[in-house]
């Protein structure tokens, strides 16, 4: 039986009275202190909320009390959750001082839980990017090589975890936003099935594809983080109403039995060498376990950059209207309201941003609505029956997670179409709603780490965790970031 | 099909089509729990959801779906699954700045609505929304081109909307005002809304053209402000008309949205259709499709009540008139009160007339039907005149006293007919030149005097003579000396 993750292991000793949340909490925030002024995964470190929010914990521990499985747990959160009265930007300036009334669902749940918020981590402007340099307050870095990108859009929360600022962190992907900067930082990261997590309180970039996940060091931390802040909420329409069966419990059960497939169509050319080399090494390690590995095709998952282009750009320009202006955030005076909302969103929005916002607009245009935004949501049918028949013939799939390991800060910035190629792997699972996890397996170019990806279809959680249980066990040994 | 409106030259028909925004009576917001309410501080009512906060979602209010759905029973649609559109647009008052709306798949369709008349309308659909905050702009008269600045109030943003669009069905502004009217009661007998014209809990946009008979429509206008059902007529006349003069002077009609102007009873353009807007609608992913069960719609039919075209045709069949005949008693609900003072053998005519005329009073429905058609037995049976019935009966809705009661307390006693006669003869030998006139004179010079001779007996009897009876034996006693000359 395998040892308990780290975060798992800090909210047992805080449970026993053998650690004291303060001093954990004490400890995280010493590291963030020393180290995040080069790697910038936070925008905003809350200090002494962290501080009493332990505190609260130790009291509760010290008077018999259970704070919950996450007690005393350091998370960081990026910052497109809201936070009562804590800033919450998007990493744009159109948000400049606004502090959310409210808390995201996900943020009362990890209360409840016992974890400590430690901040609230740098993003992709909205969480439009795959680099974190969409940030209006400069990128982070790769705390493997600094002078190369985290990945996007949740690249702070990645870096937290990556660089042991947290043992967990909480994210977003809509097109792979977690699980890119996982792989790229060499952490987990997981997408789980749309309406496994309610959204409510996580600042939408496009509600159709947007599922909030875990980021942790381990499998088994990451599945104690998701089995935390799953489950229905009836503030989210689209939050699946059935309970979350146990995640942890199955982590060791093994593959053996399971029919895995390679996807024919992420493996090849587009795919850097040693990427593909390491998937392929993760199907050996599978078929070592006892599972049974094959190539299977899913044809249309190649469309799934361009349909994914048009849909997640349409849904962003409406919900990216209501930045005007009016009621919070940055206001720019002119003298008409027109001129207000156009000198507004003008400043307010970084290139990115303007970029989809301009593209999603013109993705519904009357006469233009049925050849993209139209197509785009058949072509995501399609993906939806191509998966459907891959599982018939395999119980999960594998794929890279991204075509290669980090890449230097500025080497894509200022080609759109080329950074947006850093998700063609990612992208397919949020078009079809499934859910997916990178694990790190080993290193590729420079020693920089590699994730791979396994996908499964619509709430199959717990049987992709336990094949990315078994991936762990077979991989190099992780790579160490030392500082 | 109805005669064209009056108020149009020959040859010229008017096209009316009307959408009318109603606000469901729920308790709570659309989308959230805030109170769904009239008036209160400006941005009191309000929340995370109702003011599109960033991260906030929607949650689909069941009530409002009820209603929604309930309305759309009545108004005879068909009641189907249904998606929630987004409707982007930029404006203040709109919290997220699109609104959630319904688009090519709305709850309700194809349904219609009956007029007293008999004439059925069409309704294209019935759809959900959310309604709008307000904007008050200060300063440089209230208009928000040249205001010092605005105020919003999102109390109303969120308010659950039903907008119930009707076919081109109208044919004159006494139609479109009879749909209003007819869409009124409906919504008020399945309790969807209180449909409060001035307080905008229902609200009026009329869509109009014209066109010489025969040919296919003409380019519409789409007015706007509609605040009353009078001004509904008015505008639509008004537009019609300004529609007409334009095609007569051989000019084209722009399709426009158009301001109806209650002072200066004129219509104002708004905006041209080049001007108009591309909502760019797509399915509103926060929302999960509406999808109601066939038994969930026989479980709605079931709980419809009575609709008013199904009342009048009741009470005009129990009383032997035309269903319009019997409009006036449904639209005050008292036809429940008429059908039960037929049954207990009072007059039809006569019950119709005094609740058309006599019982627009607050109090009026807990009138006891058996006492009401006493008191119709008494005065067809020669017991009350008339006016004194009038007086009984007003005595009853305020006291609840039987009829006998009141009118021996009255000290009203019927006149036998000789005394009546007797009285009549007196006034008669009493004004001998008028009488000369009124025997002699033309129709005009009878009918005014009528009036005088009547009110002379009236003056006489101490009201206490038939108006009737005595305007027939002045007509006996008329031809009577014409006889003899």
């Amino acid at each position: 039986v395998r040892a308990p993750g780290p975060a798992v292991a800090l909210a047992a000793a805080v449970r026993a009275g053998e650690r004291s949340a303060v001093e954990v909490v004490d400890e995280h925030l010493a590291a963030i202190a020393a180290g995040d002024g080069e790697l910038h995964a936070f925008n905003l470190v809350t200090t002494d909320a962290a501080r009493a929010a332990a505190a609260e914990v130790d009291r509760r521990v010290a008077e018999g009390e259970d704070p919950g499985p996450l007690a005393g747990v350091p998370v960081a959160l990026k910052d497109n959750l809201c936070t009562r009265g804590v800033p919450t930007t998007c990493s744009s300036r159109i948000l400049d001082g606004w502090r959310p009334p409210y808390d995201a669902t996900v943020v009362g749940r990890l209360a409840a839980a016992g974890a400590v918020v430690v901040g609230k981590t740098n993003l992709d402007e909205f969480a439009m990017g795959s680099s974190t340099e969409n940030s209006a307050f400069g990128p982070s870095r790769n705390p493997h090589d600094p002078s190369r990108v985290p990945g996007g859009s949740s690249g702070g929360s990645a870096v937290a975890v990556a660089a042991g600022f947290a043992p967990l962190a909480l994210g977003s992907d809509t097109g792979g936003s977690i699980r890119q900067p996982a792989a790229l930082c060499g952490v987990v990261g997981m997408k789980p099935t749309y309406g496994l997590v309610s959204r409510y309180g996580l600042v939408a970039f496009a509600s159709s594809l947007d599922q909030i996940g875990p980021f942790a060091r381990t499998v088994d931390d990451a599945a104690a983080l998701l089995e935390v802040v799953a489950g229905h909420d009836r503030l989210d329409s689209t939050s699946i109403p059935e309970p979350v069966p146990p995640l942890r419990a199955g982590l060791d059960a093994g593959v053996a039995g399971l029919r895995i497939g390679v996807v024919r169509e992420l493996s090849g050319g587009d795919m850097s060498p040693d990427v593909v080399a390491r998937v392929r090494a993760a199907a050996d390690a599978l078929a070592a376990a006892g599972a049974t590995v094959e190539e299977v095709s899913v044809p249309s998952t190649t469309f799934g950059l361009s349909a994914y282009y048009l849909i997640a750009p349409a849904e962003a320009s409406s919900n990216l209207a209501r930045y005007d202006g009016v009621r919070y955030g940055l206001r720019v005076d002119a003298p008409t309201t027109g001129e207000m909302y156009e000198a507004t969103r003008t400043a307010g929005f970084g290139d990115e941003v303007k970029r989809r916002i301009m593209l999603g607009t013109y993705a519904l245009s009357a006469g233009y609505y049925d050849a993209y935004y139209g197509k785009a949501q058949r072509v995501r049918t399609l993906i939806l029956r191509d998966f459907a028949a891959a599982y018939e013939r395999v119980d999960l799939l594998l794929s890279p997670t991204s075509p290669s390991v980090a890449f230097p800060l500025g080497a894509k910035v200022d080609d759109p179409l080329t950074m947006y190629l850093s998700d063609v792997c990612t992208i397919p699972s949020n078009l079809a709603g499934h859910p997916a996890i990178s694990v790190p397996f080993g290193t590729g170019e420079a020693g920089l780490p590699v994730g791979v990806q396994v996908l499964g279809p619509a709430l199959s959680e717990a049987t992709l965790l336990r094949a990315a249980a078994t991936l762990e066990a077979a991989a190099p040994a992780p790579v160490e970031v030392t500082r | 099909v109805s005669a064209p409106d009056p108020t149009l030259p020959d040859g010229w028909e008017m096209v009316i089509g009307l959408e009318v925004h109603v606000e469901l009576a729920t308790a709570t917001k659309l989308f959230c729990g805030c109170p769904n309410r009239f008036g209160g501080e400006p941005n009191t009512h309000v929340c995370p959801v109702c003011l599109g906060l960033p991260g906030s979602l929607p949650v689909i209010n069941a009530a409002a779906v009820e209603y929604a759905m309930r309305l759309g029973r009545a108004l005879r649609c068909e009641v189907r699954p249904s998606v929630f559109a987004r409707k982007n647009y930029f404006y203040p008052d709109m919290p997220k700045d699109y609104q959630v709306s319904q688009y090519d798949l709305p709850t309700n369709v194809d349904g219609w609505l009956e007029l007293p008349d008999g004439t059925r309308v069409g309704i294209e659909r019935a759809h959900i929304e959310e309604d709008t905050g307000k904007s008050v702009h200060v300063g440089g008269g209230g208009r928000i081109h040249d205001a010092d600045y605005s105020l919003v109030d999102y109390n109303r943003a969120g308010v659950p909307l039903v907008e119930i669009v009707g076919r081109p069905d109208l044919r004159s502004a006494e139609q479109a005002r009879q749909y209003v009217t007819e869409l009124r009661s409906i919504i008020l007998a399945v309790g969807a809304s209180d449909a409060k014209m001035e307080e905008g809990s229902m609200r009026v946009d009329a869509n109009v053209s014209v066109r010489r008979a025969g040919e296919p429509f003409g380019t519409r206008c789409e007015i706007k402000n509609l605040n009353s059902i009078r001004s509904l007529g008015r505008a639509v006349g008004y537009e019609a008309r300004r529609q007409v003069d334009l095609l007569t002077a051989g000019e084209r009609i722009v399709q426009q949205t158009r301001h109806w102007d209650e002072d200066d009873g004129r219509t104002h353009t708004l905006r041209s259709k080049e001007e108009a807007e591309d909502y760019r609608y797509f399915p509103e992913p926060d929302l999960v499709p509406l999808t109601p069960s066939a038994h969930e719609i026989e479980r709605l039919d079931g709980s419809l009540p009575a609709l008013p075209a199904e009342r009048r045709r009741a009470l005009a069949e129990a009383a032997g008139v035309e269903p319009a005949d019997a409009a006036i008693a449904v639209e005050r609900d008292l036809d429940g009160l008429a059908l039960a003072a037929i049954g207990a053998g009072g007059d039809p005519g006569r019950v119709l007339t005094h609740v058309e005329h006599n019982l627009a009073v607050e109090g009026a429905d807990r009138l006891d039907a058996g006492a009401f058609a006493r008191l119709v037995q008494m005065e067809t049976g020669g017991e009350l005149t008339a006016t004194q019935a009038k007086q009984v009966l007003a005595e009853m809705v305020e006291t609840g006293a039987a009829p006998d009661d009141v009118a021996r307390a009255r000290g009203f006693e019927a006149m036998g007919a000789d005394a009546l006669a007797a009285v009549v003869d007196e006034v008669i030998a009493a004004h001998p030149e008028e009488w000369t006139t009124f025997t002699t004179g033309d129709d005009k010079a009878r009918g005014k005097l009528t009036g005088y001779f009547v009110g002379q007996v009236m003056k006489a009897t101490r009201g206490q003579a038939d108006g009737k009876a005595v305007t027939q034996l002045l007509r006996d006693r008329a031809s009577a000396a014409a006889g003899r000359g």
